[in-house]
């Protein structure tokens, strides 16, 4: 086991699905068939035992790279690799959901649905066995040990979205992808549930690549964050350089949007627009009607990654000096 | 309330039995008195309907037990009417309360069967299609709609017809009713398809469903273990009321004479042959059968109407 290679390495991945009519329609109707490209060339990588962050906007094409990676879909283009998992096998993935509510089947008991993984991987021999797991688990997630009897419906969000850790935490897997793990909760408990995260990192060496809209709740968790805008990433950062040194103005629009306690009145800029239609991104940088500082390069040309210090940005701005005309949020 | 709470105060687990009794199904039935009312008919019909040996003073199959002296006797209050036919007879002398016991047990069990055999291909049909979508579900469900296109007495009439024509004299009597069974499942199990269809294809796309998907659980575990508990409350409801439906299509079947023979005469075959004298005065033949089946339907519809209602979450 190598520490220097990453768990993870995603090489321009792209996923592309088909939104077509039904095929009678197409016929009938001279429609073509239609391709959205939700991830668009997305390169990455994941130390082992860190925790890289997406961010973005809804539609943006986050979730589907947590789903690329652990492979409930496929690529279009591009390879996704990963390290030596412990002891030579490869490394096991596991997914935390964002919807407490419909990540754990209504009909199945607790106990049997930490228990599922188990089973199926057959890394526990005997009932017995399995419930003594299945109790350990609960107890490392801050359950009780008789809630492996209970039903899903008896449990608040929060307890739910402990039971999908526990579950997750089943099959002994090394690298976690957290799809909004706490965006379905009050705030109180999804600090709770970010601190049980963040010590279940230390003390069973967990990688997590962590999707999510929420900036606060990104800066707490993560080592190296990606901004993501319409299938891209625009911006790469470790993540106080983001927060202190955003590059993108999409990254300053998403950090001025961050409420601030203690300047509740600031002038903010103000942002129109909405992402445009991925069935049909504008040319050029995709960023470009709702950015301030376009010009006829940004409609024209596709900015490519560079770096700024430790940061990638893929803006034409930041490359020519333009960006400084924008005052830095926060 | 304190004796519903015994049961889940003495154990942390309660049990099946303890769990039904202390949840909302139980409690909507107990207060919808329609629901009560059919239950306890529908509970006598088929208890008459099983016991029909013990109950019956008479064995309709047993030609030997039938006196032609006793042929048309009126029903027991009637002027002429005798013991032990309390409905009286019909023209061969069988006593229409036995028939009627029997007959019922033939309808019951050709309606059970069939909502067996219509299920277990439907549910089978819907969750191929929902689960795996694109041509497997084009294939299912437009072989489904074709057979939807044609009316169900056509269908059936085809089926039982070429049946009886293809098996042979010795198999016809005992193959008839496996027939029926066959000819109404053939048209009814598309319901089913599509009621499992619909809900498979909302259910396989829930975070559940993915999360048991990426421990490598495959996907005839995924689909019967997972999805399919998740589907059947509109299938109970609908099988309740196919139940009704397919009494009724083997009772029009063996009207027309399609059906069960006059030799084991299931209710429709009953109100046929009695047909055939209510001009003639015994009227007594045809009014009981269509009685019996018009309870019998009644209150499955009634229990089948209560079930939709109290599964559905909008109604509560």
């Amino acid at each position: 086991m190598d520490a220097a290679t990453p768990i993870l390495s995603v090489e321009n991945v792209s996923k592309e699905f088909d939104v077509s009519a039904p095929w009678l329609n197409r016929v009938l109707e001279g429609k073509p068939k239609m391709f959205v490209r939700a991830v668009d060339e997305v390169s990455f990588s994941v130390p082992r035992g860190s925790c890289f962050s997406i961010v973005g906007e809804s539609g943006c094409g986050k979730s589907t790279v947590a789903r690329l990676v652990t492979g409930l879909y496929s690529c279009s283009a591009g390879d996704i690799h990963f390290g030596e998992g412990q002891g030579g096998r490869p490394v096991r993935v596991q997914m935390i959901f964002q919807d407490p509510h419909s990540s754990l089947n209504p009909r199945w008991r607790v106990g049997n649905i930490i228990a599922e993984p188990i089973r199926e991987m057959k890394l526990r021999t005997g009932e017995a066995q399995i419930r003594a797991r299945v109790e350990e688990l609960l107890a490392t997630v801050g359950l009780a040990a008789d809630d492996a009897d209970k039903f899903p419906h008896e449990f608040s969000g929060g307890q739910r979205q402990r039971v999908s850790i526990a579950r997750a935490l089943a099959s002994e897997p090394e690298l976690l992808v957290c799809d909004e793990p706490t965006s379905a909760l009050d705030v109180s408990v999804q600090a709770q549930i970010l601190n049980l995260m963040r010590r279940l990192q230390d003390e069973l060496g967990l990688t997590y690549l962590f999707i999510s809209h929420n900036l606060s709740v990104v800066r707490h968790m993560s080592d190296t964050i990606a901004v993501m805008y319409l299938g891209r990433i625009v911006e790469m950062a470790p993540a106080e350089t983001l927060f202190n040194a955003p590059q993108h103005p999409y990254s300053r629009l998403l950090l001025g949007t961050i409420p601030d306690i203690h300047a509740p009145k600031r002038e903010r800029e103000l942002q129109s627009g909405e992402p445009p239609s991925p069935l049909n991104p504008p040319a050029g940088c995709t960023f470009n009607p709702r950015c301030p500082l376009a010009n006829d390069r940004c409609r024209r040309d596709l900015p490519n990654l560079f770096a700024v210090g430790e940061t990638s940005v893929r803006c034409h701005a930041v490359e020519e000096g333009r960006a400084q005309e924008m005052p830095s949020a926060g | 309330m304190t004796e519903l709470q015994v049961p889940s105060a003495a154990k942390s687990q309660p049990g099946r039995i303890a769990r039904f009794l202390d949840s909302d199904l139980w409690w909507s039935f107990k207060s919808s008195k329609s629901a009560v009312g059919a239950a306890i008919t529908l509970g006598l019909v088929i208890a008459a309907a099983l016991l029909a040996p013990v109950l019956s003073p008479q064995n309709p199959y047993d030609l030997a037990s039938l006196e032609l002296w006793n042929a048309e006797l009126p029903p027991i209050w009637m002027e002429g009417g005798q013991m032990p036919f309390l409905l009286g007879t019909d023209v061969q002398g069988r006593d229409i309360l036995s028939g009627i016991l029997y007959g019922t047990r033939i309808s019951i069990f050709i309606g059970l069967a069939s909502v067996v055999v219509s299920l277990a291909i439907g549910i089978v049909a819907g969750l191929m299609a929902g689960f795996y979508g694109g041509w497997v579900d084009n294939v299912l469900m437009r072989v489904g709609d074709v057979l939807l296109s044609i009316p169900i007495i056509l269908v059936a009439i085809l089926v039982s017809s070429v049946a009886q024509a293809l098996l042979p004299p010795e198999l016809r009597e005992a193959g008839i009713s496996i027939v029926l069974v066959l000819a109404i499942a053939m048209y009814s199990w598309v319901q089913y398809a599509r009621v499992v269809r619909a809900q498979t294809m909302v259910e396989r796309r829930k975070e559940y469903v993915q999360a048991s998907r990426l421990v490598g659980t495959p996907a005839r575990r995924l689909m019967l273990k997972h999805i399919l508990p998740n589907t059947l409350t509109p299938v109970f409801v609908t099988a309740t009321l196919n139940f009704g439906l397919a009494i009724l299509i083997e009772a029009t079947l063996s009207f027309l004479g399609v059906g069960m023979p006059p030799d084991q005469p299931s209710l429709g075959t009953l109100i046929r042959v009695g047909n055939q004298y209510l001009f003639s005065g015994s009227w007594w033949i045809v009014l009981f059968p269509s009685i019996q089946l018009c309870i019998l339907v009644v209150s499955v519809n009634m229990l089948g109407d209560w079930l939709r209602d109290a599964l559905n979450p909008k109604l509560r």
